[in-house]
């Protein structure tokens, strides 16, 4: 089992309307991998991440989150779509992180970690407060519990983000490129606390223009393009020695 | 600081020197002694502005002319016995009066309970992807804002001209259950109420519809990601925050609906207005008796205007205070 991949991706396909944004995404992660994604804005990269808790729905291919079709069941040869209750309890063993950060505004950013495991999990509230306590700690937050997020850096805010995705403890953790919406000085603060959270041995896909960060912290870079998955591999391999000319092109545009 | 300065400038040290000699020479340690002559903090005495201040003669003409008016409005009040205070006072807790105000309060808040939830439903209902569904609200909302709120009153009183027996049943001809005389149904109670509730659930549905409308999409996307369920997501996430845009228009129509339901006087339900309307209809104090439920009125509505200031902050935790004052003063500039 545990050699198992944790996230498996078969010709996974998307569009809107005509508009054919996945176009057979063929990927897999084991477990502890740190997997980042690069590639020029509209090639699909953040749109592959929102299928994998199945914010999106993708129209055909497969995938599979620790052995479980997301969204479906399979009986015999058909797909059944999973209930509400069922894709959700799905989506809570995959942590999310977002470009915008996306924290709830009318809680603090104590409540805004607790709320998951609380209503969610239902687990005590006692339990929830010193784990969201310590998790806001360890992202270097300990002093701004009742701080409501307009009162927060973006820094600030996306290290609370990263607390609250972890207080579900996922399995998996996604980045959509959570430092775009950063100024350039906070970049810094967020790619720490993702740094120490692959050093953990999370398995994470991080949608990210961050090509420092992707060679430094990743285990596998994939570079999409189109709809597709143009080229991956070992990070120093992908940047150093890109093998398909639109990875050349636009590395030397990144870089 | 001052004393060193004497002491340095060639001035105070020679106090008997002619002006004359105030030569290029003496002028440079003079133009540097300016920057720390205003640290002290006060700045160079010589310096200090004392100019004459703008005048403002219009707003202060106009300022007189309102104290003028409001003399003359008061003393009037007072020495114009047709006001007949003495019958304001003692109209004001008689039992009609009261029994009247009871009446309003009652209408206020049965259709402004129904009319929220029915404005829930629409505001839901509008947002459905469904066509038929987010069309019959669309069409509500624009049946019962674009006709007068009186003539939905006169029509709801009068609805057993077009429907004299109201049954419940299958349509089209099917089996009846049970059957009701319409003029026995219909009460003018229930066809005030009906009237006052249905106008104000379009209003209600539009102010929904725009709180939940106004709850940032990725704050859904963030719900959603950590496993929260439609109901908790909307419970949770997006009711709290819509409530922030909702509550102060409520408020708003809360307070507009008082006064409103006193529209229901043409039904001859005995609420304020109406009540005061018997009363001198007997007595012909008109005038008095006016002013007795304007009272009540007023009251009324002052008590919800503060009510309606607790709930705004209630529902708006992360609000910035000094935000509020900077509006207020704002305000405040542009009424003075």
């Amino acid at each position: 089992m545990t050699t198992q991949p944790l996230v498996v991706a078969e010709k996974v396909r998307k569009s809107y309307g005509r508009n054919d944004v996945l176009k057979g995404i063929d990927l897999e992660v084991r477990r502890g991998e740190v997997v980042c994604v690069i590639g020029p804005s509209g090639s699909g990269k953040s749109t592959f991440l929102r299928c994998i808790n199945h914010l999106e729905r993708i129209q055909s291919g497969r995938l599979w989150v620790d052995g479980s079709l997301v969204g479906y069941r399979q009986v015999g040869d058909r797909l059944h779509e999973l209930s509400e209750r069922e894709v959700s309890r799905q989506r809570a063993e995959i942590g999310m992180v977002f470009q915008d950060f996306n924290l709830f505004s009318h809680y603090t950013a104590l409540e805004n970690v607790m709320v998951g495991p609380l209503l969610v999990r239902g687990e005590p509230r006692e339990a929830v407060r010193a784990r969201a306590t310590e998790l806001l700690r360890r992202v270097g937050l300990g002093d701004k519990l009742g701080a409501y997020p307009r009162r927060l850096s973006g820094g600030q805010q996306q290290r609370v983000a990263i607390a609250r995705a972890l207080a579900m403890r996922p399995k998996l953790m996604l980045f959509d490129e959570p430092t775009s919406a950063l100024d350039p000085e906070l970049v810094g603060e967020v790619l720490d606390v993702m740094r120490d959270l692959a050093d953990e041995g999370l398995t994470m896909i991080v949608v990210t223009h961050e090509v420092g960060f992707a060679r430094e912290v990743g285990d596998t870079l994939v570079f999409m393009d189109g709809g597709v998955v143009v080229e991956s591999g070992p990070p120093a391999d992908v940047i150093n020695n890109p093998r398909q000319d639109r990875t050349k092109a636009f590395l030397s545009k990144v870089l | 600081m001052r004393t060193d300065h004497s002491a340095d400038d060639p001035k105070s040290a020679a106090p008997d020197e002619p002006p004359e000699s105030a030569s290029p020479t003496e002028s440079a340690p003079e133009g540097t002694r300016h920057p720390s002559a205003t640290t002290d903090g006060l700045g160079d005495p010589d310096l200090t502005i004392r100019a004459i201040p703008q005048r403002h003669p219009f707003r202060r003409l106009a300022a007189v002319v309102i104290a003028v008016l409001i003399a003359a409005g008061l003393w009037s009040a007072i020495t114009n016995p047709r006001y007949e205070w003495d019958v304001v006072a003692e109209w004001l807790t008689a039992e009609t009066i009261v029994k009247g105000l009871l009446k309003t309060l009652e209408l206020t808040a049965m259709a402004m309970a129904i009319g929220t939830l029915l404005g829930i439903v629409l505001a839901v209902m509008s947002g459905s992807r469904n066509r038929l569904v987010s069309g019959s609200a669309t069409a509500y909302i624009w049946f019962f804002r674009g006709t007068p709120l009186l003539v939905q009153l006169i029509f709801w009183f009068n609805i057993s001209a077009l429907y004299p027996q109201i049954s419940l049943g299958v349509p089209f001809g099917g089996p009846v259950f049970a059957s009701f005389d319409a003029n026995e149904l219909i009460t003018p109670m229930t066809a005030g109420l009906l009237g006052l509730a249905l106008n104000e659930a379009a209003y209600m549905a539009e102010i929904v519809r725009a709180g939940i409308i106004s709850v940032p999409p990725g704050q859904l996307q963030a719900a959603t990601a950590l496993g929260m369920t439609n109901l908790q997501t909307t419970r949770k996430i997006v009711l709290p925050q819509a409530m922030r845009v909702i509550v102060p228009p409520t408020g708003n129509q809360t307070i507009s609906l008082l006064k409103t339901s006193s529209l229901v006087s043409v039904l001859a339900i005995p609420e304020l207005l109406y009540s005061s309307q018997i009363v001198y209809a007997r007595t012909f104090q008109t005038i008095p008796l006016l002013i007795t439920a304007s009272i009540w009125y007023l009251l009324v509505t002052s008590i919800l205007t503060v009510l309606q200031g607790f709930l705004e902050r209630r529902f708006s935790p992360d609000a910035d205070r000094p935000d509020r004052r900077r509006t207020r003063l704002r305000l405040r500039k542009a009424l003075t």
